[in-house]
């Protein structure tokens, strides 16, 4: 299997050059540039409108660009109708043909394109996929997931240089979801073809995806590999989108070493320099970013035993729900209302409920800073959305 | 019982006396047929069972008729009129088809093309309904007349003298020729085409058409092999609406056409109406339907979608 990748050569990248759609006044796709290296997992993220699938759509010809140009490797292929262009979908409802058995839907293809002998092609995808027993039954008999598993046969069995999945698990239940993103990955692998997939559920683009570009807009708000832009987030929407932060305002005091010194409400805060994506000048506004489960908590009496060097504020519990794994607190600060800490239930201290005043505390390299003249609740409608 | 010693809830207020379930469920969908079965028994089945027996009578209309098993009146049927059931067949094949060419394209443009023109096209499809059959048919030999705009220009594209030359026209008339029957059955079926065909294209998933160009066929090999399969019911039942009441009628024959282009609908309509010779109409009728019926079967098992049956 591993010959379709040389197949393609060193020069099988997607690269994406100031594409754009607009449909009249609206802006669908802001110019993007964008390079999907050969053989990478590729997540397009974002909430639905954002115009991940249209820039889905235009690398696989169905949607035509209104600016900007497609290169597979080499090729130009932006003027291409999509049966000339070597690339293949996985569509949102799979778009099996109903009047095909799943073995003549596999082999749709390969016959289009004058392959003889497809007999024995197809019978190896349906085994990759796991469907051989399926072969001759019609798609409206087997299950969702199985329906899926033909999508990506149908598509991969044609080797392109780049497989382009629409949102190919939205329909799933959530188990079966979590095994074929297991699934994806084996083949993706096991095949070696470059792989963009378009998600809205940050957990699949997560854990399939070596690379993510979390769009917002029409524009890509940033791209990194899934634990960059979950540690480092750059702008509020991926902070809030991607999982959860608490974004806190402050202000930019003097400069420690490496670190800058900030002030939310009183308590003085540490925040790496490196890890601050806003102008951070002193004087100047900055939110100041910690993931919750960076953070610890720990009663007011305990206060003297929280280690020096670390973030603190002061707060009072509001809420906590308890997950089974971990306990999930809601404190207000008087820096922050309501910030989020995760704590795993190793040793629960009871005293921890509701109305207790306690210290949350957190090591000062687990901050972020972003710019303060962003909406700091960017991202959180929408990934409520999104769930 | 643990559950009495809960405190009563104060007594609410006196709830309407729950009406009890009635067995009714049983009869209801033989209730619902009724009408159905009635209508049918009535308009269907006694007339068929009373042409039946007409159909073996024989008999004059002074003397009166008689059930004399005469089974011969089917052999003097068929024998007698074997060329005008041939013609009715042929005339009613050749509209189907043109119907189906003229059909297939307007519905897919009203299906996948049309967006909010949709609807529009719809009502013109529909629109000639509003007038009665007689006077759409009759209009079609205005259309037709000699010397007029449509006879003259097919004259001078030389239309005509291949038409002719094929026997479906003769000299410069159109009207009276086997090509005015075939024009007006056309004309009148064509709705009954489209709207059957309209409806089952309608149903394609548009994303079918994508991935099929996304997997390297052509517009025209996606038409083949995802459109038109995916259409064949439409296709099925739209041939069938059309052939079917093509090959019985006689209306279009009757005005557009001449003693040379007579249908078995024809045929039929003198025996019963002016020749009074019910026995042999009725035969005649009763070969008419068990050819379409055999005709229709075979068809049906040939384009696969017995689903329809």
């Amino acid at each position: 299997m591993k010959t379709t990748t040389n197949a393609t050569g060193p020069g099988g990248d997607v690269r994406l050059a100031g594409i754009s759609k607009t449909y009249g006044s609206f802006t669908a796709v802001h110019p993007l540039d964008l390079t999907v290296p050969q053989g990478s997992f590729f997540a397009l993220l974002g909430a639905s409108g954002c115009g991940k699938t249209t820039t889905l759509r235009m690398i696989a010809g169905l949607e035509e660009p209104s600016a900007g140009t497609v290169h597979l490797g080499d090729q130009d292929v932006t003027a291409l109708p999509p049966y000339k262009r070597p690339v293949n979908t996985v569509f949102q409802s799979y778009a099996l043909f109903p009047h095909l058995d799943i073995f003549e839907n596999v082999a749709f293809g390969l016959r289009r394109r004058g392959v003889k002998s497809v007999k024995k092609q197809v019978e190896e995808m349906l085994d990759l996929v796991q469907l051989g027993e399926q072969a001759r039954k019609k798609p409206h008999q087997l299950s969702g997931g199985q329906q899926q598993r033909v999508a990506v046969a149908r598509a991969l069995i044609n080797h392109p240089k780049v497989l382009l999945l629409d949102e190919p698990l939205g329909a799933l239940d959530l188990k079966l979801r979590r095994q074929m993103q297991l699934e994806l990955k084996r083949i993706q692998t096991e095949v070696g073809i470059t792989f963009v997939h378009v998600t809205h559920d940050q957990e699949e683009a997560m854990t399939m995806a070596d690379t993510v570009a979390v769009m917002n807009g029409g524009r890509v708000e940033q791209l990194g590999a899934p634990a960059d832009l979950y540690e480092n987030p750059r702008t509020t929407f991926v902070a809030n989108f991607l999982g959860t932060s608490n974004l806190i305002e402050a202000e930019v005091g003097a400069r420690d070493g490496d670190d800058l010194v900030v002030k939310a409400a009183g308590d003085k805060l540490l925040l790496p320099a490196g890890r601050c994506s806003a102008p951070a000048g002193t004087g100047g506004k900055v939110l100041v970013g910690v993931r919750p489960e960076k953070i610890g908590i720990a009663h007011a009496d305990e206060a003297g035993a929280v280690p020096e060097g670390r973030n603190r504020l002061t707060g009072t519990i509001a809420a906590t729900s308890f997950i089974g794994v971990s306990t999930q607190y809601v404190v207000d600060c008087e820096a922050c209302p309501g910030v989020e800490v995760y704590v795993q239930n190793i040793d629960r201290d009871p005293r921890l409920v509701p109305g207790a005043d306690v210290v949350l505390h957190w090591n000062p390299a687990h901050t972020f800073g972003l710019d303060a003249a962003q909406d700091i609740d960017a991202g959180l409608a929408e990934e409520e959305a999104a769930r | 019982m643990t559950l009495t010693e809960a405190p009563a809830p104060p007594a609410p207020a006196a709830p309407p006396p729950a009406a009890r379930p009635r067995r009714r469920g049983r009869f209801t969908p033989y209730w619902l047929l009724l009408p159905g079965i009635l209508w049918l028994l009535v308009f269907f089945a006694l007339p068929m069972v009373y042409q039946a027996s007409t159909s073996v009578q024989t008999g004059s209309l002074e003397e009166g008729y008689e059930v004399t098993w005469h089974v011969a009146a089917y052999w003097d049927a068929l024998s007698g009129y074997w060329p005008q059931f041939l013609r009715s067949v042929a005339y009613a094949a050749a509209a189907t088809t043109l119907c189906l060419l003229l059909g297939y394209p307007l519905a897919y443009l009203i299906a996948f093309r049309a967006g909010r023109w949709r609807n529009l096209i719809m009502i013109l499809v529909i629109a000639p309904f509003f007038t009665s059959f007689l006077i759409r048919t009759l209009a079609w030999k205005t259309i037709l007349a000699d010397g007029g705009p449509v006879v003259g220009a097919l004259n001078a594209l030389h239309v005509l003298d291949v038409t002719g030359w094929l026997g479906w026209t003769a000299g410069d008339r159109v009207l009276a020729t086997p090509l005015a029957v075939v024009c007006g059955l056309t004309y009148n079926f064509l709705p009954f085409m489209i709207l059957p065909l309209y409806s089952s294209l309608e149903r394609i998933d548009g994303r079918l058409h994508e991935a099929a160009g996304d997997l390297y066929a052509r517009p025209v090999t996606t038409f083949r092999k995802v459109t038109f399969p995916l259409s064949m019911p439409g296709v099925v039942s739209g041939t069938l609406l059309t052939f079917i009441p093509a090959t019985g009628d006689y209306v279009n024959a009757d005005l557009l056409g001449s003693a040379d282009t007579r249908m078995v609908g024809n045929v039929i309509q003198t025996q019963f109406l002016r020749v009074l010779d019910y026995p042999t109409a009725a035969a005649l009728s009763f070969v008419l339907m068990a050819a379409i019926l055999v005709m229709v079967t075979f068809y049906i098992r040939k384009s696969g979608t017995e689903d329809l049956v």
